[in-house]
């Protein structure tokens, strides 16, 4: 931004704020990357690719990416369909959707994932009858699926929302007018019309599916080899004291991390807009 | 196949009459999104709501009044209120650099912010608790200095100021980006020192934006679980937060009594979000005068 004297502050000021801000971020956010993969690979390279091929690291890992391949496409759907009622339609109580929609955001993890306990847990409103039936939810992967569900479940309507309500529906209309069926005008004009957002939407949504903890923990059960998701299984290595291993799993989800900033960035630069991620 | 023009749309008009609408799919959509909006937020969501009850009035002041509980909530709301209180003057620090200054690694600053989004609160966790430990990078200087952070109530509010540090800097940049310099260029014109700009033109108009990201960011600390617990050191009465109460509650098999603290949770947040509300709405007729 080009400034005029009038509101230029001193260099000295300015580069005081810089100096500053930088000092807070590299102390607050960077340290504690670096400390991450410092720590994973504190005992060599050898010891972190062990912790990989640990049978019980291997499930954890295969059981993080079901469950988010799972509950990435039913959001995904879901966020589409709300968002083209939300923003191509005038209806009432849309406020309110859009407000219900956003509450898992503001639900702390462990809240989200124990409604669902008290939902189908032993002592549940569903328990005792699904006992009979023999069907496990809470304390195994329906549960885990269900608790991700909940925590990701705005991420795909709230990148799709703004952008779908700005381009507005002439162009649908237009679509229709020329004798398009509702499914070809969104798969031909809709659909290409947000597709970068749409990719951020589901890249942010996987990002906090892999990496979700509180929500997961409440339902897991933290059964060795069957119920432990990534995160989980940092968190019994670590009460362990397997610290090395560990950090070598949280330096995984650590890249993931890393990974969907940087896509985050190159899309929001495809795009030309910018986006919050929660 | 022809396709009637479509009507001129009166917003407001009948959800019945949508059938005539010329985009197609709304009814579709609407019930796909309310079906999985039920399934997956609303039922649940009751569920928290009306199972306290099971206890009685009694039973859920029983429960609210327990030291622990007290003191785990207590450790929670103000931890959580006072780190986004110090995320004010900082994310309004890294706001400013980011919109009004130029230097080289700006934009590597930029994307560092959202690391705290992006970031698993596991890992997080794991993070702040090497870093701080008594043998940490930073916790041992802090140690020969006489200050603890892990495994103390410090650890938990500077897991907080972690995870709300990019909601206040986020929600102020674009305000501070669309303000532009003009009026404190007008406000410098009329004589206005540099400080008077800034504390009466400037301020008071990030001042909604501020409140918001103080709100966000109080809101998503209160019930930060991940990033807190490593760091905490989870000693009932002193160091151990509201989730994990709740937690333990569940794992007693104690739903009620679990769902009594999480709803009260909720609720306070509610009111900690109000407020902030009411004081926006106080504050936004002064701006405009």
């Amino acid at each position: 931004m080009i400034s005029s004297p009038a509101t230029r502050d001193r260099p000295l000021t300015r580069w005081t704020a810089v100096i500053l801000a930088v000092l807070l971020l590299t102390v607050f956010l960077a340290l504690p990357l670096a400390a991450v993969f410092t720590e994973a690979l504190r005992r060599g390279w050898e010891t972190a690719l062990a912790a990989y091929a640990d049978p019980d690291a291997q499930s954890a890992i295969m059981l993080t990416l079901l469950v988010a391949a799972i509950a990435v496409p039913v959001n995904t759907l879901g966020g589409i369909a709300a968002a083209w009622c939300v923003a191509k339609y005038e209806f009432p109580g849309k406020r309110l959707l859009v407000a219900l929609i956003e509450l898992p955001f503001s639900v702390s993890p462990v809240i989200s994932g124990m409604v669902f306990v008290l939902v189908f847990g032993a002592q549940g409103w569903l328990g005792p009858w699904l006992q009979e039936r023999g069907v496990q939810i809470i304390f195994a992967l329906p549960g885990l699926v269900l608790a991700t569900v909940f925590v990701t479940f705005p991420f795909v309507a709230r990148t799709l929302i703004p952008l779908m309500q700005e381009q507005g529906r002439t162009e649908e209309e237009a679509a229709a007018t020329l004798g398009a069926s509702g499914w070809q005008s969104f798969r031909l004009v809709t659909l290409p019309n947000v597709k970068w957002a749409l990719l951020t939407g589901v890249l942010l949504c996987n990002a906090r599916a892999m990496g979700e903890f509180g929500a997961v923990s409440v339902v897991s059960g933290h059964i060795r080899g069957e119920t432990n998701t990534m995160p989980l299984y940092i968190e019994i290595l670590y009460n362990e004291y397997q610290f090395a291993a560990a950090f070598a799993v949280a330096a995984l989800l650590a890249l993931l991390a890393l990974v969907t900033l940087f896509a985050k960035t190159l899309l929001e630069r495809f795009s030309g807009r910018r986006r919050e991620i929660a | 196949m022809s396709v009637a023009l479509p009507l001129p749309r009166q917003p407001g008009a009948s959800l019945w009459r949508r059938r005539r609408d010329a985009l197609p799919g709304f009814g579709l959509a609407l019930g796909i999104t309310l079906t999985w909006l039920s399934l997956i937020v609303l039922v649940p969501l009751s569920a928290l709501v009306l199972r306290p009850w099971e206890l009685g009035v009694t039973g859920i002041l029983q429960v609210l009044s327990d030291p622990r509980v007290l003191a785990a909530l207590r450790l929670s709301f103000g931890s959580a209120l006072l780190a986004a209180l110090v995320n004010l003057p900082l994310g309004l620090l890294v706001a400013w650099v980011l919109v009004r200054l130029r230097f080289p690694g700006r934009r590597v600053l930029d994307a560092m912010v959202d690391l705290p989004f992006a970031l698993p609160t596991a890992v997080a966790g794991l993070a702040l608790t090497a870093l701080f430990a008594p043998n940490g990078w930073l916790g041992a200087p802090l140690k020969a200095v006489g200050v603890q952070v892990a495994y103390t109530p410090l650890g938990v509010f500077v897991a907080m100021m972690f995870v709300g540090l990019p909601f206040t800097v986020r929600t102020v940049e674009p305000v501070l980006r669309d303000l532009g310099t003009e009026a404190e260029e007008a406000a410098a014109t009329l004589g206005a020192s540099r400080a008077q700009a800034l504390l009466r033109v400037v301020l008071p108009a990030l001042a909604p934006a501020l409140l918001t990201g103080f709100g966000l960011a109080f809101a998503r600390s209160v019930g930060e679980y991940g990033s807190v617990i490593f760091i905490a050191g989870n000693r009932p009465l002193v160091s151990e937060i509201a989730p994990l109460v709740i937690v333990q509650r569940l794992e007693g098999f104690d739903y009620a009594g679990a769902a009594v603290i999480g709803l009260a949770m909720l609720l306070l947040a509610f009111v900690v979000l109000f407020a902030v509300g009411l004081l926006q709405a106080w504050l936004r007729p002064e701006r405009r005068a």
